[in-house]
């Protein structure tokens, strides 16, 4: 009856495809096209829905306002409209993949807004002053929600509920009743309202794209020296093809004269997208190739595997509370420059859903675990998209809470019944 | 058998209370390197609190541990891990939306600078599971999600033994298994012993422990029945001593036994 080491059978049963079958096999750009589409079927949708909505929308209202809706001046807008919810929305990326939200993170950015506005308006400080009083604000905030939940055990749903509440009261207090800041400092209203000389787009647009293609070549023939599993060649050429032909076409298009009038020139990328692309590939690289991002996932796809493991499940809860409402006070400073000012109702209303829905929508899971930092751009696009859209449709406000309202739901059950498939079949 | 080698992990008179409750009385327990010690014993008889105790989880109230003939303390998990003592526990305790490589170094993980070393971590892990002759695994880098039962038992086992462990414990870890993968687990866990390390086996299972055990030691309302060479017993021995204590010759004094009926 014993199994000793001299008597060891190996067990009659073989399993298809075992014995590292996969890690053998070569990879070819088809069989990463199959391996990709057994993953979609699979319930693995990943940037899909985002993509696709994304495609449709545009399709729709370039069909509805031909001249207006790809005019290079709305495609301006739309990005510096993009800006501050994507921006928020990334800040989400980080709390969601913990299964936890912050209700609270657009008020927190009306907030930390006010603060900056009130320092440079009345304070007569420099915006750098003003602006790291904003960042430290939203850090304070996010540390007390970080403490509430990850220390308390207050479910963050509550927590940020009542902050949603209570913050908004800061801020009417901090800017008054009916009353507007006005933000005139020339380097915040640039922000969102200026663009970058054209030799510096380009210069930006070139070097990241050299960069993005030589970081995935490097990184592929690391792994082919070393006998591990890389992607097909193909499929980075292709991965690449896609970042550096997005990134030469938007810098070219923004870099036609988009003025109303034929007699100046206004021209260029807006300073903010630069300022998005560098928070979202540094959260691209936290999430995916450093030990604090691995304990993120870890701790959002199972809380007590990660605690096993030795990782500080309580510090890295706080830890997304922070950054998220850090995110925040950028978002807030972003919207700030737009407007030109600050009112009491910054970054309430529908601010939040907006930034929840965009990271859904890109296909950040709202069950924990599983999301993206581009999830935000994505899904911060569509969000745009369709505000942008509904706008030049002269659609009327309810209309747009109903349509944006209706496509959160939908990007939500989409995210839900992807979850339900991986379930059964077992990803 | 090796009776006189040094236990790898030696535990003397360790007792233990939750409250009123005193659920480990004046317990002695050993592991020997290369050998499967089965801890035996029906619901509350207090395998668990003994496993965690020996994980740094719950300390101790007295009793002295030795590790490598070394008298040790632990006070955290941290310690444990710090000696060599890895357990996994039942609901092994991996994160399905990470795969095999990312499991396997969780807590752990290898770095070049601040940033992950993936190349390294995955050799790593591929040659821990081929050195397991684990086989039925298509790629390490499938996520944990996808894996079977038995897969996951393996990746949770071969998580223990990748850090040149020296005392794996394994609860349960056919429990919830079908009759192939249990044997697949069972050839694992006999394969740990068999590269040095000492196993302990928590199994309900008398034929998982006949299959793979050296030693069988089996508590008995916290104390230690019996602690025997598997051949010294047979299967029906092995029951008695875990549902009334003590079995012929074998076992707690009557005594003993009545004063908990």
């Amino acid at each position: 009856m014993s199994i000793h080491s001299h008597e060891l059978k190996e067990t009659a049963v073989k399993v298809a495809d075992a014995d590292f079958a996969i890690d053998r096999r070569e990879h070819t750009t088809a069989s990463a096209v199959r391996d990709y589409w057994a993953k979609v079927r699979a319930g693995e949708l990943g940037s899909l829905p985002a993509v696709f909505g994304l495609v449709s929308l545009i399709v729709l209202f370039t069909a509805l306002r031909p001249e207006t809706f790809l005019s290079e001046r709305n495609i301006a807008n739309l990005f510096v409209q993009a800006m501050s919810v994507t921006i928020l929305a990334l800040g989400l990326v980080f709390v969601l993949l913990l299964g936890e939200i912050d209700l609270s993170a657009g008020v927190t950015s009306g907030v930390c807004a006010a603060v900056m506005a009130k320092l440079m308006v009345e304070a007569g400080q420099p915006w750098y002053t003003a602006v790291l009083a904003a960042l430290l604000t939203g850090l304070l905030i996010g540390t007390v929600i970080g403490l509430l939940v990850a220390v308390v055990r207050i479910p963050s749903f509550v927590v940020t509920l009542a902050l949603f509440l209570g913050l908004q009261g800061i801020t009417l207090r901090l800017i008054g009743e009916g009353g507007t800041v006005p933000v005139r400092d020339e380097v915040i209203v640039a922000l969102a309202n200026d663009n970058m000389p054209i030799w510096l787009g380009w210069t930006l647009a070139v070097g990241c794209s050299i960069l993005f293609a030589a970081s995935q070549l490097l990184r592929r023939h690391r792994q082919r020296s070393r006998g591990l599993i890389a992607p097909p060649l193909g499929l980075v050429v292709g991965r690449i093809a896609v970042v550096t032909a997005a990134l030469l076409g938007i810098t070219f298009l923004m870099g036609l004269d988009r003025a109303p009038s034929p007699t100046v020139v206004l021209n260029g990328v807006p300073w903010g997208v630069p300022l998005v692309a560098l928070l979202v590939i540094t959260a691209t690289f936290v999430l995916g190739r450093t030990v604090y991002g691995r304990h993120v996932y870890a701790v959002g796809g199972n809380a007590e595997a990660a605690r096993r493991a030795g990782i500080n499940v309580t510090a890295i809860r706080m830890s997304v509370f922070m950054i998220a409402s850090t995110l925040a006070a950028v978002a807030g400073m972003v919207d700030a420059s737009r407007l030109n000012s600050v009112t009491p109702d910054a970054g309430a209303g529908n601010v939040l859903l907006y930034a929840v829905g965009a990271t859904v929508i890109g296909g950040t899971s709202l069950f924990g675990g599983k999301g993206r930092a581009i999830d935000a751009v994505l899904g911060g696009l569509v969000i745009s998209v369709i505000a942008n859209g509904l706008g030049l449709l002269g659609a009327q406000a309810y209309l747009n809470m109903l349509i944006t309202g209706g496509v959160l739901l939908l990007a939500a059950s989409v995210d839900a019944l992807a979850r339900r498939r991986r379930v059964a079949v077992g990803r | 058998m090796a009776d006189k080698a040094t236990p790898v992990l030696q535990l003397t008179g360790v007792n233990k209370s939750f409250g009123a409750v005193k659920v480990l009385h004046d317990v002695d327990f050993a592991v020997y390197p290369g050998e499967v010690t089965a801890l035996v014993g029906d619901n509350g008889a207090g395998k668990s609190t003994l496993i965690k105790c020996i994980a740094g989880i719950h300390p101790v109230d007295s009793g002295e541990f030795f590790f490598e003939g070394r008298p040790v303390t632990i006070n955290s998990p941290r310690d444990a891990a710090a000696l060599g003592i890895e357990v996994v526990y039942q609901d092994l305790a991996l994160a399905d939306n990470l795969d095999i490589v990312q499991n396997m170094f969780l807590g752990r993980e290898r770095t070049r600078g601040l940033v992950l070393d993936e190349a390294s971590m995955e050799e790593s892990a591929r040659q821990t599971l081929a050195k397991l002759s684990v086989r039925t695994v298509k790629s390490v880098r499938q996520l944990v999600a996808s894996l079977s039962g038995g897969q996951r038992q393996t990746v949770a086992i071969a998580k223990a033994v990748l850090w040149q462990s020296k005392v794996v414990i394994l609860d349960e870890p056919t429990a919830a298994l079908g009759v192939a993968q249990t044997r697949q687990v069972l050839e694992l866990v006999r394969r740990l012993a068999d590269t040095g390390h000492g196993v302990v086996l928590i199994s309900h299972n008398m034929n998982d422990v006949f299959q793979v055990a050296d030693r069988i030691t089996a508590l008995y309302l916290g104390r230690v029945a019996a602690h025997v060479p598997r051949s010294a017993v047979t299967s029906t021995q092995v029951v008695e001593l875990i549902t009334a204590g003590r079995s012929g010759d074998l076992g707690l004094s009557p005594a003993t036994t009545d004063n908990h009926l």
